[in-house]
């Protein structure tokens, strides 16, 4: 039963990771870079849901709500004045770009809410349930974001294959000029990407808070690089290997807090993932299509 | 008024000129080919017309539309379609998406569908392969699809950039017949080819392009004829 329960718990986390690496993978296979500042859009997410819920009282669904449209906006935003001007620079630029934005996302949240940590109030009402003659409790925190993201995967997974503008998303992760010259407007996806991304990065940072309620603006920090390890574990720029990634990924971590030692847990984690990329660089779902020249 | 109006135009990568006040004219109906040798500035000419580069001075006229700071994205729809080199289909894509890809800006549902059986019947061996992902193609085939693609814009001219690179003589000849049943159509071609023989064997007109500039241009089958064309581009 504590094997089903960590198991469990290890699924919800994953799911949450999941959320975040999708931002990821997203953002590099149209814009292909690394938005580093995509953890700290979490923080920035529960940052929100915080003030909207805790300090100025209202429901738990308004606050994810507002924090939802508060960080597509923001991404949007990032995007327009941070690396849109940067779109024929060297990657290199952009990488230290995008470290730079996430400092400042932490700054501004160190100037405006303090260093401590904050008590987050969960935004799940749902209580427990309890299984198996009450040797199996599973919280409903965990229920949620579980169900939460299996709906937002399969709503993303239909989106991206089956609408024009997914089609349009992936027409431009492979080429751009081709794209344009099919009438696609290139800037316009990717900075829809960005706002996908960062939508479900609020999502994530409401769900990551709470089942773990401290919040401070490092929150973001750590869940940010182990869904980065997740998308690229998965794939980087594969959508389904950032679910599967993301998923296995916190699996992993806790099993290893529950049988092996939660204070080298992370340090398993990333030796699977050196491990994974020893044997498949490319990552599980990495892409390599035979193309015949 | 010709259809497409290229006045001096100016291109630079850099500090590099690769267009030197390049003009010339493409008419309603006509198959104009551009020809010259690699680096020549065939292809940027035509990256510079939709779009995908930027000039820096000279003018574009489409129905004497001014189209020179229109953005990539915006050129379909005003009826111009651009095969590129190396034919650039999406590889994880399956034959469909690519050629519904090329109906991006259009709307009505039944046109679409009849454009797409269209090319099929232009492109049987498309429809043979409609399920299949566009990487796995011959090579001949992904130029087909290409082509396929641009036509799936309706497109009233189309540029088409080195079609038979790399192809196996067979498909080089299918491809230019092809070419060939796109003028029948009324379509407007401006063609540029390596491959000179072939371009001038089915234009009407062409321009030769020199390091960027044009140095000579006439009907087709002048150039043909003419001794210098042939000693560096005919192989005669």
């Amino acid at each position: 039963m504590k094997f089903l329960s960590q198991l469990i718990s290890g699924i919800s986390l994953g799911s949450i990771y999941s959320l975040i690496a999708l931002g990821y993978t997203m953002v590099y296979g149209i814009a292909k870079m690394l938005n580093f500042a995509h953890g700290d859009v979490i923080m920035i997410g529960a940052f929100v849901v915080y003030t909207a819920c805790v300090t100025a009282g209202l429901p738990a669904v308004v606050g994810v709500l507002i924090a939802i449209v508060f960080c597509t906006l923001l991404g949007v935003t990032i995007e327009r004045f941070a690396y849109k001007p940067l779109r024929q620079a060297t990657s290199l630029a952009v990488l230290i770009t995008a470290i730079g934005v996430s400092y400042l996302l932490q700054n501004l949240a160190l100037l405006i809410f303090g260093s401590d940590t904050k008590q987050f109030s969960s935004v799940v009402s749902l209580s427990a349930v309890t299984l198996a003659d009450g040797q199996l409790t599973i919280s409903g925190e965990t229920i949620v974001t579980i169900i939460v993201s299996v709906i937002i995967m399969v709503s993303l997974y239909l989106f991206v294959n089956k609408t024009k503008p997914g089609k349009a998303m992936q027409a431009v992760s492979e080429d751009k000029g081709a794209a344009q010259l099919m009438g696609i407007n290139v800037n316009g996806t990717i900075a829809l990407t960005f706002a996908i991304g960062s939508g479900l990065a609020a999502i994530a940072g409401a769900l990551l808070c709470s089942a773990y309620p401290a919040l401070s603006p490092y929150t973001g920090a750590m869940p940010g690089i182990k869904a980065f390890v997740a998308a690229v574990f998965g794939g980087i720029g594969s959508i389904p290997g950032a679910m599967i990634g993301g998923i296995v990924l916190g699996i992993i971590e806790n099993l290893s807090k529950g049988y092996i030692s939660s204070q080298l847990s992370d340090a398993i984690v990333f030796a699977v993932l050196i491990i994974v990329l020893l044997v498949k660089p490319t990552g599980i779902m990495g892409k390599k299509i035979n193309e015949k020249v | 008024m010709a259809m497409l109006e290229i006045r001096d135009l100016n291109v630079f990568f850099g500090v590099i000129q690769a267009i030197r006040d390049v003009s010339f004219d493409v008419d309603k109906g006509e198959v104009v080919a551009l020809i010259g040798a690699n680096g020549a500035g065939k292809t940027t000419t035509l990256h510079t017309i939709t779009g995908l580069l930027s000039a820096k001075s000279g003018s574009i006229h489409l129905d004497g539309k001014d189209i020179t700071k229109v953005p990539a994205h915006k050129i379909v729809s005003m009826g111009m379609a651009h095969v590129p080199e190396g034919r650039r289909v999406f590889a994880s894509l399956s034959v469909y998406d690519n050629l519904k890809m090329g109906a991006y800006t259009r709307k009505d549902k039944k046109e679409i569908n009849d454009s797409l059986e269209m090319v099929f019947s232009e492109f049987p061996r498309l429809k043979e392969r409609r399920n299949q992902v566009a990487g796995t193609l011959s090579g001949g085939e992904q130029q087909m699809l290409a082509m396929g693609r641009a036509l799936m814009s309706k497109p009233r001219i189309i540029l088409m950039d080195e079609p038979s690179m790399g192809l196996s003589p067979l498909y080089v000849s299918e491809i230019f017949e092809i070419i060939k049943q796109i003028k029948k159509e009324g379509t407007t071609v401006l063609l540029v080819e390596q491959n000179a023989n072939m371009a001038l064997s089915v234009a009407d007109r062409a321009y030769v392009l020199e390091t960027g500039k044009i140095v000579m241009d006439g009907k087709a089958s002048d150039l043909m004829n003419d001794e210098r064309v042939r000693k560096a581009y005919l192989g005669a």
